[in-house]
């Protein structure tokens, strides 16, 4: 009976995600059909490699953590990304290859997050190993140190310059640079069929460590393999459209509760759908209702914080 | 056969498991008895590979168990740790599967299904298969996880507390569970247990650890007597017999 209402919500999924793209690439065309279709379509593919990418790290990484209001940006990944476009802007001006050059941008961005986050890893899991909560305080800490130097350094900034570094530091799917997309896909794409096809050894994850021990898991090297591919994940989908933390957190927490299942399998797919979904439905707001005067990110950030706030409050009523 | 050689552990300066050397007879139920922060759970871990030991090895039938792949390990040994709460949403029959990991990583084929079932069987969860395990009480939520390590089809099977939060009949209950698992079906079954009537009742063979030693191990027989279990608990024990078996008195 589970199984038939749960293939029933794919249907659904499916279907209106079917129906949105189908919307989306048509409505509103004002008469250049073609001319809109070019635009729109290059856009549909990003779309889902971020609703697939963040949702995938977001669950796999509450799998790890055994806590369902946790995303993989607590290692401040995010924070990373802004301060780096920040001192940008502050040292070099907007001149620099590195803000003139998206390729440039985005290569340096995903490194500087991938290095950052192996460092982390590195620290923690050779250094000192099994203390998974102390690595994310740590990285917590760092996250909000990095703000904190991005908040100084753009109260110093220029107001112009401010302007168009602003526009950088929120997710958006308008200026995604179509070129960047096939390396993202190249990076992503075997680390979601990877971790597609880890489902069941993940499911065990949810007993506990001893358990998985138990059942001839090496939870501590494979802990470090998942975090590190998160972690990837995470980087490509911000040094692509920007920080979407709550993106992966609403898709994730949506799908637990819409599938009631433990079964990676299902949840992979289910919430990347309702992502990709949330996506779709955030953009057609963004350029039809709000006429571009807002981004897909700040959207995100509204309705995501809203719903976090709402689990909050619910896991402290139970 | 399971035999243990100088193992030690210590957590900085403390050190909890001091050089013990031990063997385990194979096919038989033997109980690890011993005064709180004694070191049986480290021990137990360490000999599960849970955690690594400092020094010393670890052979079963002749292995070295750090030889093994943890994957392959994982057919020969299990181990149940203390019940913590488990806040996923599984049924009993569901947690159980995973005991079927270690042989086929989450494809269940037929000859799953058939352990399945003749696990859950044996430890009488037929009824309970499809109930989730969040509205088990604490003995039923014990059988499934049993039967699970029953699912894994080791030759070892550790258990770390089983009778943690049960009462007297299902502590007895569970008891004669293990006793069954190493009658009927050959099982070796080691177990830490609190109650020391309990390995009196059910064990073949007991360990007694005390401050991170080995200090003594024996027949069931030749362990419960006054003179071992005064100096183990440093209590005043009083030891009767009734139908052939020795029971422990120590409320004083």
């Amino acid at each position: 009976m589970k199984r038939t209402k749960n293939n029933l919500i794919f249907v659904m999924l499916m279907s209106s995600i079917i129906l949105f793209v189908y919307l989306y690439l048509t409505v509103n065309t004002r008469g250049h059909f073609a001319f809109a279709f070019r635009l729109r379509s290059q856009r549909i593919i990003p779309f889902f490699l971020v609703g697939f990418s963040s949702t995938v790290a977001t669950i796999v990484f509450q799998t790890m953590t055994q806590n369902v209001i946790l995303t993989p940006n607590i290692i401040g990944l995010d924070s990373l990304y802004i301060l780096l476009q920040t001192v940008v802007f502050f040292f070099f001006g907007l001149n620099h290859i590195l803000v003139t050059n998206h390729h440039v941008n985005f290569i340096v961005s995903l490194l500087l997050m991938i290095g950052g986050s192996m460092g982390l890893f590195w620290l923690f899991f050779k250094k000192y190993p099994g203390k998974i909560y102390l690595m994310l305080m740590t990285g917590l800490i760092l996250g909000t140190f990095f703000s904190s130097f991005t908040n100084f350094l753009q109260v110093l900034i220029d107001p112009n310059d401010f302007e168009s570094l602003f526009a950088r530091t929120i997710a958006s799917f308008n200026r995604v640079d179509v070129t960047l997309v096939t390396i993202s896909l190249v990076i992503t794409i075997p680390i979601l069929f990877y971790l597609f096809k880890q489902s069941a050894t993940l499911d065990i994850l949810h007993l506990g460590r001893a358990y998985a021990l138990s059942l001839g898991i090496q939870v501590d090297q494979y802990f470090l393999k998942l975090f590190i591919l998160v972690s990837v994940l995470t980087a490509v989908s911000t040094a692509l459209v920007g920080p979407v933390s709550f993106l992966g957190f609403i898709g994730a927490n949506i799908s637990y509760r819409l599938f009631k299942t433990y079964r990676h399998s299902i949840l992979f797919l289910g919430g990347s759908l309702i992502s990709v979904f949330f996506i779709l439905s955030g953009q057609m707001l963004v350029e039809h209702v709000f006429k571009l005067q807002t981004t897909l990110g700040v959207i995100i950030q509204f309705a995501g914080g809203i719903y976090f706030l709402i689990i909050l409050l619910k896991e402290r009523t139970n | 056969m399971m035999e243990v050689e100088n193992l030690t552990k210590s957590y900085g300066e403390t050190i909890v498991v001091d050089n013990v050397s031990l063997s385990i007879e194979k096919g038989k139920l033997t109980a690890c008895i011993g005064p709180n922060g004694a070191g049986k759970s480290t021990l137990l871990e360490m000999i599960s590979r849970l955690i690594s030991q400092d020094t010393g090895q670890i052979y079963i039938d002749g292995n070295e168990v750090k030889t093994w792949k943890r994957g392959e390990f994982a057919k020969r040994l299990s181990v149940l740790k203390q019940t913590n709460q488990m806040n996923v949403r599984l049924t009993v029959r569901e947690l159980v599967s995973f005991g079927r990991f270690p042989y086929t990583k989450g494809r269940l084929n037929a000859h799953c299904h058939e352990v399945i079932d003749n696990s859950l069987n044996y430890l009488g969860l037929i009824d309970l298969q499809k109930r989730y395990i969040d509205t088990l009480s604490g003995g039923q939520l014990q059988r499934a996880l049993i039967a699970m390590v029953l699912c894994q089809d080791t030759d070892y099977i550790l258990l770390d507390e089983p009778l943690n939060n049960l009462d007297m009949s299902f502590g007895v209950q569970m008891m004669s569970t293990l006793r069954r698992l190493v009658d009927e079906l050959g099982k070796t079954v080691i177990t830490v247990v609190h109650d020391i009537n309990f390995a009196a009742s059910y064990a073949d063979n007991i360990i007694a650890m005390k401050d991170g030693k080995l200090f003594a191990s024996g027949s069931t027989d030749d362990m419960i007597t006054k003179s071992v279990l005064d100096d183990l608990y440093g209590m005043d024990v009083e030891i009767i017999e009734s139908k052939g078996t020795k029971y422990c008195l120590y409320y004083t």
